[in-house]
């Protein structure tokens, strides 16, 4: 038996909640001078301090702190005045302490809200916190199957991520979204992810998971308390958030209709499936034994400093997006396409990088939304930036690249051959306008169609159109098509 | 010189006579080795004995590379501070072998300041306990009587400087771990201001309270000790951004008149041997005589620093110790491709950490977990703070307290082993000075039953200086006991 999801939330109302965890984008880690970068080399960026070496100390990083109030600032929370971190205590071979230097009841950052739109209505998702914690090191299973812990002979650990300093923003519970509920998830996330693109606290990238999210969600009878909640871990897009919600709205359904009981457990999304499944099941809950980390003193963030933070936000992107809208003279329809195509920002992005704003929305409305749609994601998890996207528009508006050219080269950037300049130079896509070179396949188009020669020696000028075509054709495309009609009138003895 | 003469000069006199090139820095280091060659097989003192390191030290000394005013002066570091390269166990099989890649804070002051690093003194493991039995590496002996314990955690370091195998020794004191060894070893020990040195690169037993600080035979000799390792680091978040009080200038002024001092009411009694009790009222009349004005002073919540103590000092050291998992170094047991990782750990630590230091790891894991967190470490953490008020007020009233160090004197290896609770009150009167965060002494103020008995000198935080003040002065009425060492012959 299956519940379809509208069905289901015609029965039941859900809950939602967000938890988000942000890796900041410091120089260095959150407790000691090591790096904070991706790609390096396994156990490079790492000291006795994020090793956990006896005898280490822990001393925060400013930078982190900084962020994380401009966030909750952002947010609209209220910055504490005082605050302590805490450690989270339990055993894990890729958390060198064994313990996660954390916060627990005094967090930096409390009560704030975040604005998204759904259908053109605006939703409050409330934030209940933003506190500041370290990442773990990256445990990889080698010799398995799946690459999980089952059937691995041994562990790999990289400590180059273990000290890395992670936000975490989590929302009060969601209510009264009813049918809305995966689409208010996935709003808020990608309305979350712009804001801190904004701010230039981290760069924010799901696929990297530089920001990932762990979604809760419950389903209630009217009128009765909500459900028991399960947490979905780890859910590392924006389109698999939406899903998520769905399918576990859709799975507990199920469950509640035929008198089942909701277990309270995490679960694991499946990009591949689409739906989640039991996390590994833990016989008792655990304790964390969490106290105020006593190698930290508390930090107490100046309430003059924290208003000049506050002073120097910039515009939240909802704003931001108003205005370079209307800048860009588009029109109401065209940024509701933009918008429901959830590209907007990424044409605002592309328009910011250099191109003008016609050629940025036909980029993002046309061949990249349709690259997304047989991609199965969604056009900002592309491949693809708007910077390498405004690179495009520019070498075709150099002569570079003509525009059949130019959408091989976004296809090769897509498809990761590198940046558009290196698909260029790779592929050997360079337009050729070397008219010595066009010359033999100017003369073969003239040979090969005489009556369209004619045609145009009469004095039809539309018609050289088709020997055009033929020419750009035997040259894969790589022709400078102006160049090639200039030749072909040149030799049909005609002038415009 | 005979080598005898060497090791029996105070770090003063032997940084003066090396500065005046009377003696060179390599033949002080060979005495002090040799002393170790010749009586540490009895004393057991030291873990790792690094002549080959102290000598080239020594040699750059020589040389003029390194000066200062210890330079030259032979020390034993405990083994619970990194020292790069050279073995660092904290007392435990757990660590065994492991050679830490860098140097704590106090080790580099050492090493820049031209100190010899003669070796690694033994210890409780993990710093836990009160008479070094607990070392998984065999007890140390007090010189004073080799049947006896020197006291603990620090009892390796505090027996070093008293069998003269080093002028200077660094210690930890968490609960009394410098003071109390320091009481029963008849020597000087100091726990700074916590804050005034350095933690990093010393092995946690309990953050909040651990400090390392100076063990000498005389007061002006810990006193310089003192100002080489203390000071701000930014290494060390709890470190205190403040200049190091003016230690060296307070142990030379030898003059406590006007000096209020108090008698701390609470730290007396039951419990306390009547030798000590003798000792320490003899000290307070010689404080008097020397021009202090001594009153008696009430801290009514003194009472209840052990079990806080006991509840905070675990707590802390439960998660400090979760990081010894054999994942990253140390003792590795039952890695054999049979045992999963998580029994790999497990095994470990069951056969890597002794009884005493699992009795607090369990100890502190249940006062921290769910459902009991207010009652034990919540309500532990309010105790600390009455216990601070205590001294607040106390210091409305008079400038220093004074107190015997240590309740008893030496007692006999293994008397009190099967008795954890006699050996936590060992520190009834060295914890509270803990929990509070202010700099407390021990030195000696006589012998009972021919064993030495510790006045024990607490102060202000940030104001150390007062106990080199009143240490100096009372040190230059009454000498410290010298032991007769009967054992040598
Ligand atoms: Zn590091």
């Amino acid at each position: 038996m299956t519940v379809p999801y509208l069905e289901a939330l015609q029965e039941f109302e859900p809950v939602i909640g967000l938890e988000t965890h942000v890796e900041l984008g410091t120089n260095s880690k959150m407790f000691c001078g090591c790096a904070a970068e991706f790609g390096a080399e396994p156990n490079t960026r790492t000291c006795p301090v994020c090793l956990g070496l006896p005898g280490a100390l822990p001393v925060v990083n400013e930078k982190a702190i900084e962020s994380t109030v401009r966030i909750g600032l952002a947010l609209h929370c209220s910055i504490a005045t005082w605050c302590r971190f805490a450690r989270k205590n339990y055993f894990y071979p890729d958390m060198p302490k064994n313990f996660q230097t954390s916060q627990y009841d005094e967090p930096l950052c409390v009560d704030g809200y975040l604005d998204v739109e759904v259908g053109g209505e605006t939703v409050r998702v409330e934030i209940e916190r933003v506190h500041l914690e370290e990442d773990t090191g990256k445990t990889l299973h080698v010799g398995g199957a799946t690459g999980r812990i089952s059937g691995a002979t041994h562990s790999l650990v990289d400590y180059n991520r273990a000290g890395i300093p992670l936000v975490e923003i989590v929302t009060r519970p969601v209510t009264g979204t009813g049918e809305r509920a995966a689409a208010v998830a996935k709003a808020y996330v990608a309305e979350l992810r712009d804001l801190l693109r904004g701010l230039d606290v981290s760069d924010v990238r799901m696929e990297q998971g530089s920001m990932r999210c762990d979604v809760n969600t419950s389903l209630g009878r009217p009128g009765e308390p909500w459900g028991t909640r399960t947490e979905t871990k780890n859910v590392n897009s924006l389109r698999s958030v939406e899903r998520a919600v769905r399918s576990e709205v859709e799975r507990q359904a199920v469950v509640l209709r035929s008198g089942g009981r909701i277990v309270q457990e995490t679960r694991h999304f499946s990009e591949a499936t689409g739906t989640t499944s039991p996390g590994r099941s833990k016989e008792e809950a655990t304790d964390y034994r969490y106290f105020p980390e006593p190698d930290l003193v508390p930090v107490a963030p100046d309430p003059a400093w924290v208003a000049a933070l506050k002073a120097a936000l910039p515009e939240p992107p909802s704003v931001r997006r108003k205005q370079l809208v209307t800048q860009l003279g588009l029109s109401e329809n065209d940024s509701q396409a933009m918008v429901n195509a959830g590209v907007l920002d990424l044409v605002l992005a592309t328009v910011e990088a250099g191109a003008p704003a016609a050629e940025a929305r036909n980029w993002w409305l046309g061949h990249l939304a349709q690259a997304a749609n047989s991609a199965g994601t969604s056009p900002d998890e592309l491949a693809i930036t708007p910077a390498a996207v405004a690179r495009v528009v520019e070498l075709v508006a150099s002569g570079s690249l003509t525009a059949g050219l130019a959408r091989q080269v976004v296809d090769g950037v897509l498809a990761g051959e590198g940046a558009p300049d290196d698909v260029v130079a790779a592929r050997g896509l360079a337009v050729v306008s070397d008219e010595g070179a066009l010359g033999s396949a100017v003369d073969e188009a003239i040979a090969a169609q005489p009556g369209i020669a004619d045609k145009v020696r009469g004095g039809k000028l539309p018609a050289v159109g088709a020997l055009v075509g033929a020419v750009m054709k035997a040259t894969r495309g790589q022709a400078d098509a102006a160049v090639v009609r200039k030749l072909l009138l040149e030799r049909l003895g005609v002038s415009e | 010189m005979s080598s005898t003469d060497l090791t029996r000069r105070t770090a003063a006199e032997t940084a003066a006579a090396i500065a005046a090139r009377e003696v060179s820095a390599v033949e002080v280091a060979q005495a002090h080795l040799d002393r170790i060659a010749a009586v540490d097989d009895r004393v057991h003192a030291f873990l790792h004995v690094d002549a080959e390191g102290a000598l080239a030290q020594a040699a750059r000394v020589d040389a003029g590379e390194l000066s200062g005013p210890l330079a030259g002066v032979p020390l034993a570091l405990k083994d619970v501070l990194c020292q790069e390269g050279i073995p660092t166990t904290v007392g435990s099989k757990i660590l065994e072998g492991w050679r830490p890649p860098y140097d704590a804070t106090v080790t580099a002051r050492l090493k820049a300041a031209g100190v010899v690093l003669l070796g690694k003194t033994n210890m409780d493991e993990f710093a836990m306990g009160s008479s070094t039995e607990h070392s998984a590496y065999g007890p140390t002996h007090n010189p004073w009587d080799l049947d006896r314990i020197p006291g603990g955690s620090g009892g390796g370091s505090a027996a070093a400087v008293a069998a003269y195998e080093a002028p200077l020794a660094i210690g930890t004191d968490t609960g009394g771990s410098i003071r109390q060894p320091a009481s029963v070893t008849g020597t000087v020990g100091v726990k700074p201001t916590y804050g005034g040195v350095s933690r990093y690169g010393l092995v946690a037993f309990s953050s909040s309270l651990d400090q390392a600080g100076p063990c000498a035979r005389t007061v002006l000799d810990a006193a310089l000790l003192h100002a080489v390792i203390a000071g701000h680091d930014p290494a060390d978040s709890t470190s205190i951004p403040l200049p190091v009080p003016p230690v060296v200038e307070a142990a030379q002024k030898r003059d406590i008149t006007g000096l209020r001092i108090g008698v701390v009411k609470e730290l007396a009694g039951e419990g306390y041997e009547a030798g000590v009790e003798a000792r320490f009222a003899e000290a307070v009349e010689l404080l008097t005589a020397l021009g202090a004005t001594v009153t008696e002073v009430s801290c009514p919540h003194f009472g209840y620093a052990l079990p806080a103590y006991y509840l905070i000092a675990p707590s802390e050291a439960s998660s400090n110790l979760a990081r010894f998992d054999s994942v990253r170094f140390g003792l590795r047991v039952g890695d054999d491709g049979v045992h999963s990782l998580e029994e790999v750990m497990s095994l470990t630590r069951e056969q890597g950490f002794g009884p005493e230091v699992k009795r607090r790891i369990m100890l502190g894991t249940y006062a921290l977990s769910s459902g009991y967190y207010d009652a034990y470490y919540g309500q532990a953490q309010k105790v600390r703070t009455l216990i601070t008020q205590d001294f607040t007020r106390a210091f409305e009233q008079v400038d220093v307290l004074v107190s015997p160090a240590s309740p008893g004197v030496a007692f006999r290896l293994g008397e009190k082993l099967g008795d954890p609770l006699a050996m936590y009150r060992q520190d009834l009167a060295t914890i509270p000075s803990n929990l509070y965060g202010g700099p407390a002494m021990s030195l000696p103020c006589g012998l009972s039953d021919g064993l030495p008995v510790g006045l024990q000198i607490m102060a202000p935080t940030m104001r150390d200086d007062l106990l080199y003040q009143v240490g100096g002065a009372f040190e230059a009425a009454l000498p410290a006991p010298v032991p007769s060492l009967s054992w040598e012959s």
